[in-house]
């Protein structure tokens, strides 16, 4: 459960990297595509070289989807609803793997090569809760 | 046996170099014990663990992560037998230790963000690919022993 002190240490950081906030949706992609090869089946579709439109674009609706989530850490349920259903009844992302583990790592390195030693035992340890608890509301309506 | 490239050992060995094995092995042990607070129960001879601080200024803490990263530099010099290498420190977290080995999985994701932090852009995303490679290959030898 996220302490009022988490809160203000994500929204904190959050605020570190909102100038370089269009990047970091596209290197945590791209991270995750090479690092999890497996994630590439999730996008068939999508041109997955370095610098491609597509991840750039993707990884802008993420980074939008995890500002909204900072908007609104006292109801994330809420607030993610609809990605929600979206991932449970459309996408059907693979849910204890991917959403929590493989894209919250890739995610917080990004974070960690932004913020280098900004990104304090604190902070890391608050934005893991605070992607563990996204990841769960992502794959709650799963079943 | 697992293969590894030549880039990828190439990747492994020059972070390596640069790496500060007793910074670096207190800092990831220490993250491991804040992030996941429940780590601490195989440590509660360390002392004072009360908070992040009092974490990450314990010198028993300390001394273990260098111990603990310094065992990686041995499974880096020999990545054609990193099973061999971890072979005895696997029956050990087992038999004596019992250390489930979720928390080595735990602990290679977090060694991995400190390097991020460290290295910056030099931590490329091939070099992540190398190194979650490295800590998968590590946590999955010393789960190897396990009966």
């Amino acid at each position: 459960v996220l302490t009022a002190e988490d809160k203000k240490l994500v929204q904190q950081m959050w605020e570190k990297v909102s100038p370089r906030q269009e990047d970091v949706g596209a290197e945590a992609l791209e991270r995750m595509f090479v690092t999890y090869p497996q994630t590439k089946t999730y996008f068939p579709h999508f041109d997955l070289h370095h610098g491609s439109d597509q991840i750039r674009g993707h990884g802008k609706k993420v980074v939008a989807a995890l500002g909204n989530a900072v908007k609104n850490l006292d109801n994330l349920s809420q607030a993610l609803s609809e990605l929600s259903n979206l991932h449970a009844y459309n996408l059907r992302v693979d849910p204890p793997r991917f959403s929590s583990q493989l894209l919250s790592q890739c995610l917080q390195v990004v974070l960690a090569v932004h913020l280098g030693k900004d990104y304090t035992p604190e902070i890391h340890s608050a934005v893991d809760k605070f992607l563990s608890a996204v990841a769960a509301v992502l794959a709650e309506k799963y079943r | 046996m697992v293969h590894w490239s030549a880039e990828e050992k190439q990747l492994i060995s020059s972070i390596w170099g640069k790496v500060n094995v007793e910074e670096c092995g207190a800092e990831a042990l220490a993250r491991l014990l804040i992030v996941y607070p429940w780590t601490q129960r195989f440590f509660s001879s360390f002392g004072n663990l009360s908070s992040p601080t009092a974490i990450t200024g314990n010198p028993k803490v300390r001394a273990h992560g260098k111990k603990v990263l310094t065992s990686f530099g041995d499974a880096i010099k020999n990545l054609d037998n990193i099973k061999g290498t971890y072979s005895k420190l696997s029956e050990l977290h087992c038999e004596k230790l019992h250390v489930d080995p979720e928390n080595f999985r735990l602990l290679g994701d977090i060694l991995v963000i400190v390097l991020a932090s460290h290295f910056g852009r030099d931590f490329s995303p091939a070099c992540q690919f190398a190194w979650q490679k490295l800590v998968g290959v590590v946590a999955h030898a010393l789960a190897r022993r396990y009966h």
